[in-house]
């Protein structure tokens, strides 16, 4: 039986390298994506502690977390596409207009 | 060592192993078939905790609409390779040392407590996941939210097409 501190340490990992992808990327698609990568590793903390604990609540909130990172992806990447449309560019740094 | 643990070795490093390779690869269109990688390395590890409706779910929604819809917007845009991902001197270097340092404090502390968590699986936990489990549950203690999380989707929806359309009428 694996314990449970292994899948939260495999969580945190996953998580540490989402969080460094968003700092250290500069593509605005990438950058979407690491934030994906995050939402999956916290939704693999709660299904390990609804699992380990008998309580079910964990998994529906990693059922309506998966219904906002739907709903995130369709408005973010249609962000991304109104974003190219005017700079045709999709590199963060180059997208400074709201940069106090 | 047991099978199951076998899996969850293979099924852990390969969900890593993709998630460094999708934020280190140079083109997106890489990144995105990385990740794809890595989100079926958390269904199986989802299944290893019994929860086989969530990882069906990972598999359709995850995997298959929400990749799909990013690869499209990556192959619509035609984009550039990003020449270099760390930029040079000590930014990397200080943000390396930051990032490392706080995971291996979140990591300690996983492992300092670990004797006040759950050892084992509950009893119960065979029935929580099925797609049974989850659909009772969800239509009759968690019925509003649920109907809420249509809105939200109907309205992200309205909000994409409005965002990407080039002029509103």
């Amino acid at each position: 039986m694996t314990p449970l501190t292994h899948y939260l340490a495999v969580s945190a990992i996953l998580f540490f390298v989402g969080a460094a992808g968003v700092l250290f990327r500069r593509n605005a698609i990438i950058i979407f994506m690491c934030v994906e990568l995050m939402l999956n590793a916290v939704n693999l903390t709660l299904i390990a502690f609804a699992q380990f604990m008998g309580n079910q609540a964990g998994q529906i909130l990693v059922f309506f977390v998966m219904t906002v990172a739907a709903a995130e992806a369709a408005v973010g990447l249609a962000i991304v596409i109104a974003l190219f449309r005017n700079k045709e560019t999709v590199e963060i740094n180059q997208i400074n207009v709201m940069k106090w | 060592m047991e099978l199951e643990q076998i899996v969850f070795w293979v099924l852990a490093t390969g969900a890593v192993a993709f998630a460094l390779l999708m934020v280190t690869g140079k083109s997106a269109i890489v990144s995105a078939l990385m990740l794809v990688l890595t989100f079926m390395c958390l269904a199986g590890l989802y299944l290893t905790l019994h929860a086989q409706f969530l990882a069906v779910v990972q598999v359709t929604v995850y995997a298959g609409a929400i990749m799909v819809l990013v690869l499209f917007v990556i192959m619509l845009l035609n984009l550039k390779n990003e020449e270099k991902i760390f930029p040079k001197g000590w930014k990397t270097f200080v943000g390396l040392a930051a990032a490392l340092g706080v995971l291996a404090q979140v990591l300690a502390v996983i492992y300092a407590s670990s004797d006040k968590m759950p050892q084992a699986m509950a009893p119960n936990s065979i029935v929580l996941g099925t797609t049974e489990g989850i659909g009772r549950t969800l239509y009759t203690s968690y019925s509003f939210p649920f109907e809420m999380a249509s809105i939200i989707l109907i309205s992200a929806a309205v909000g994409a097409i409005i965002l990407a359309k080039k002029r509103l009428v």
